[in-house]
């Protein structure tokens, strides 16, 4: 059920957007909250990040886990890995959410499960081109180029499709004349996957183009070689910074969770930096910290029980983490389904209780007033959202 | 535009200008010829990665334990490996431009992508370009099978998808060390190497192949090694078929991989893996269906399979529908531009990291860097998003910049490239340009150039 505060925070979006309450700041903006996915790559163990340790039949499955975990209810722990979020957990802006997964299952594959994540759909459709979050800004009149934000390399599913949506990574720069710049133009007019690029590629480099720093000669190679890619940190500075002004949406990705061995150590190493990349959107906010809202989704949990090699391997039920100025934390949400033998998903998955897009659905409602039919019929086709777990303050 | 200028497009590094392939043909006897440009340009051998990771290892514990000297003369052995790692680059780069055979080449990168592996590390990076120099080039015309064996016996794989942390639950060594097994290699030879994702086989047999699989090893002294001590003891069914008995042997593996790389879903699904990188994102059922045949008439005789698609007439449709990923988008430009192969291989590892792995990374393609085990994606649309064109223009700007004075005349530049793909416009552009190197760079940044 929708509290009186979210309530409120809808009607102080439309006042926003109505044209005799804009200010410059927000003018292009639908709403004045923001929210930030983070799609964790590779299967987050949720049983390790938020550990049952209530659960008597847990400790047999987990031998090998880190020490020190952090206690956050009675029943739950967090990972050692998150102590740098322990404060946001003790004021009430950090949460989580478990026994909880995509429709996806049984053939466990990275690939089919971070699409279907990122579309948003059931097993039953076929593969939409567009990501949920695109469909969410195709519900919204008034979105334009910068309300929402992909960030990084990659080609972000989970916001691409027919809603306009900017892209930026870091280490693209331009070096041509403006008369090359038309001519440039003019080449891809007739091709339309590169003319749809170019347009934005000229805005792109122009406005947000960020000088490479002179590589430090000892750095790493992988680093030196560009295969670290630019860190999760320096996307999320970008993001804070553009949600600071008429950005309300930014999503990018966290590799490195498939933790097939050494996950004690694999995990906390992931884990510093989930939190670097939420304490940096924390402080590049600054007062809009209050209004934000971040969702951190992972394509599926991993195998109950510890493998051969001191990790585990793909599963189905995980956890979703969440955190902000403008959420309920120091709460861990859903269902607990137990992890005795019998209660497992084909007796070695944790068994999922809920639908990770239920989750998102009802942050989208709470944060931007998105009607609960538009989220069941257009947002993710089909879904029961049923009731409002309270993400959201 | 003629045969030959399409297949230079489709099947090697040309733009179709000079075409570099003659006819399907001759493609197909380049193939069954020797491997020339390799000797050319060699790469590390498997001894030589052996050694330095051996001198590797005992640097860093030297320098773990402090002493004089210690940290430099580590320094020094990660120097190398870098140096082994970025050779091995430039070879590889070195070899596409002086080559009289680039079918060979590309389906060298085609096969390297569909066996992905990804350094974790300083010695596996040096390790990365013999993997492909040692289990992929050698049978890229051979059998499939030949090359599956190559690949999942090689230490590059056995890392990579942590088949060595992987133990017979049930092996005396698993017993004792109470260890047991890592479903990961198991799982991506089913869903990404053989069958494919909609193949038919379930968790169990993912499960039965990873015990079948236990005893794949690397040994830092020999590189790979089967280790009878930690494999699961016993028979294990895969799709319905059992492999091995009471001793744990590397035959009934083999067994199993030959099995699956006659398997008539694998003809199918890599069929359509290939069609879908050389002819179309969405090619023509028909030829995934004559490709898939040749595959299992042929028991996997790659050689077969090529002759399929090159008979089908996809293969000489009007090039285009493909855009060139970033890799194949400079070595393209390089061919362009006159660079040759012994001037890459003479670079230095900054201009190496400057002017080739920084843009590739840019362009979205990083050297050894895709995101998982599954490679690179093949839709145009994944390529030519926003920063990637404009890293695509940006280092066509640059490139164009430095050679424009031995090229000359942008004018003739765009039709010597591009031949009869050059579209009015462009050529109108081209001419419009306020220097030569902007008319150069406008060729290379022009979707002509970026698609094939």
């Amino acid at each position: 059920m929708p509290t009186r505060r979210t309530f409120l925070q809808g009607l102080g979006c439309s006042a926003a957007a109505h044209p005799l309450m804009t200010s410059v700041t927000f003018a292009q903006a639908p709403w004045e909250n923001r929210l930030v996915v983070l799609i964790l790559r590779g299967g987050m163990d949720g049983l390790d990040v938020v550990r049952p340790v209530g659960d008597r039949d847990f400790p047999a499955l987990r031998r090998g886990m880190a020490d020190g975990g952090l206690p956050l209810t009675g029943f739950y722990e967090m990972h050692p890995g998150l102590a740098d979020l322990a404060p946001l957990w003790a004021a009430g802006e950090l949460g989580f959410a478990h026994a909880l997964s995509t429709p996806y299952r049984d053939k466990r594959s990275h690939f089919d499960g971070q699409d279907l994540l990122e579309a948003g759909t059931g097993m039953d459709v076929p593969l939409p081109t567009d990501g949920w979050l695109n469909r969410m800004l195709q519900t919204v009149p008034g979105v334009e180029g910068e309300t929402a934000f992909a960030i990084g390399r990659e080609n972000l599913h989970l916001l691409s499709g027919p809603a306009e949506v900017a892209n930026w990574s870091p280490e693209t720069r331009f070096g041509l004349s403006p008369q090359a710049e038309r001519l440039l133009q003019m080449i891809y007019a007739d091709d339309p996957l590169f003319r749809a690029a170019s347009a934005e590629a000229a805005v792109l480099a122009r406005d947000i183009a960020l000088d490479l720093a002179d590589e430090d000669a000892d750095s790493d190679m992988m680093q030196a070689m560009g295969q670290g890619g630019a860190s999760e940190v320096a996307l999320a500075a970008f993001a804070a910074d553009r949600l600071s002004r008429d950005t309300r949406i930014a999503a990018f990705s966290i590799n490195g969770w498939d933790t097939h061995r050494n996950q004690s150590r694999e995990l906390e190493r992931v884990l510093k930096r989930l939190s670097e990349v939420i304490l940096t959107l924390k402080q590049g906010l600054g007062p809009i910290w209050g209004r934000t809202t971040i969702l951190a989704l992972t394509e599926f949990g991993r195998t109950a029980r510890e493998n051969g090699s001191a990790g585990t391997d793909h599963g189905t039920g995980g956890a979703l983490l969440y955190a902000g100025g403008a959420v309920r934390g120091g709460q861990v949400l859903g269902r607990w389904p137990g992890v005795a033998e019998a209660d497992l998903y084909d007796r070695q998955d944790l068994m999922p209780t809920a639908d990770v897009r239920a989750y998102a659905a009802w942050a989208m409602r709470d944060a931007f007033g998105i009607d609960r039919t538009a989220l069941e019929t257009k947002v993710f086709p089909g879904l029961d959202l049923g009731d409002n777990p309270g993400l959201l303050l | 535009m003629d045969d030959a200028q399409i297949l230079t497009v489709r099947f090697g590094y040309g733009a179709g200008g000079a075409a570099e392939i003659g006819s399907t043909r001759q493609m197909l006897t380049a193939l069954r010829g020797r491997d020339k440009v390799a000797l050319d340009y060699p790469v590390a051998s498997m001894d030589d990665i052996l050694a330095l990771s051996k001198r590797f290892r005992e640097a860093r514990s030297a320098r773990r334990n402090g002493g004089s000297g210690a940290e430099r003369a580590y320094r020094r052995v990660l120097t190398e490996t870098r140096t082994r790692f970025g050779t091995g680059i430039q070879h590889g780069i070195a070899r596409i431009l002086d080559t009289d055979d680039p079918f060979r080449e590309r389906l060298t990168a085609f096969w390297a992508d569909h066996f992905t592996v990804v350094p974790k590390n300083a010695p596996m990076r040096a390790l990365a370009p013999t993997y492909i120099d040692t289990a992929i080039r050698p049978h890229v015309a051979g059998r499939f099978g030949d090359m599956l064996k190559a690949v999942v016996t090689h230490p590059m794989m056995l890392l990579y998808l942590d088949q060595t942390a992987s133990i017979g639950p049930n092996s005396r060594a698993g017993q004792r060390l109470d260890r047991g097994l890592n479903e990961n290699l198991a799982r991506e030879i089913l869903e990404l190497h053989t069958l494919g994702v909609g193949g038919p086989y379930g968790q169990a047999d993912v499960r039965e192949l990873a015990e079948l699989l236990t005893g794949l090893s690397v040994s830092p002294d020999e590189g790979f090694v089967f280790r009878p001590r930690i494999a699961e003891p016993g028979a294990e069914t895969v799709l319905g078929k059992r492999y091995g008995g009471q001793r744990a042997s590397l035959d009934a593996i083999f067994q199993a991989i030959n099995d699956l790389a006659t398997h008539p879903k694998t003809a199918l699904h890599i069929s359509g893996k290939i069609a879908r990188h050389f002819v179309s994102d969405t090619p023509d059922q028909t030829l995934i269906d004559e490709m898939a045949q040749a595959w299992t008439r042929s028991s996997g005789d790659l050689a077969q399979v090529y002759a399929a698609l090159l008979k089908h007439p996809s293969a000489l449709s009007p090039p285009g529908a493909k855009v060139r990923q970033p890799m194949d988008f400079m070595v393209a430009a390089a061919k362009a531009l006159s660079v040759t192969g012994r001037e890459v291989a003479n670079a230095s590892l900054r201009d190496l990291r400057r002017h080739v792995a920084g843009p590739l990374a840019a362009m979205g393609q990083p050297v050894f860097g895709a995101s998982g085990p599954d490679g690179w994606p093949e839709e145009a649309a994944h390529w030519i998003t926003p920063q990637g064109l404009a890293s695509r223009i940006a280092w066509a700007a640059a490139a164009a910049e430095s050679r424009a004075d031995a090229i000359g005349d942008p004018r003739a530049f765009v039709e010597t490239v591009l031949g009869p793909r050059v579209t009015p416009g462009l050529r109108i552009a081209v001419s419009g340009a306020e220097t030569k190197a902007e008319g150069i760079a406008l060729t290379l940044a022009s979707a002509e150039f970026n698609r094939r």
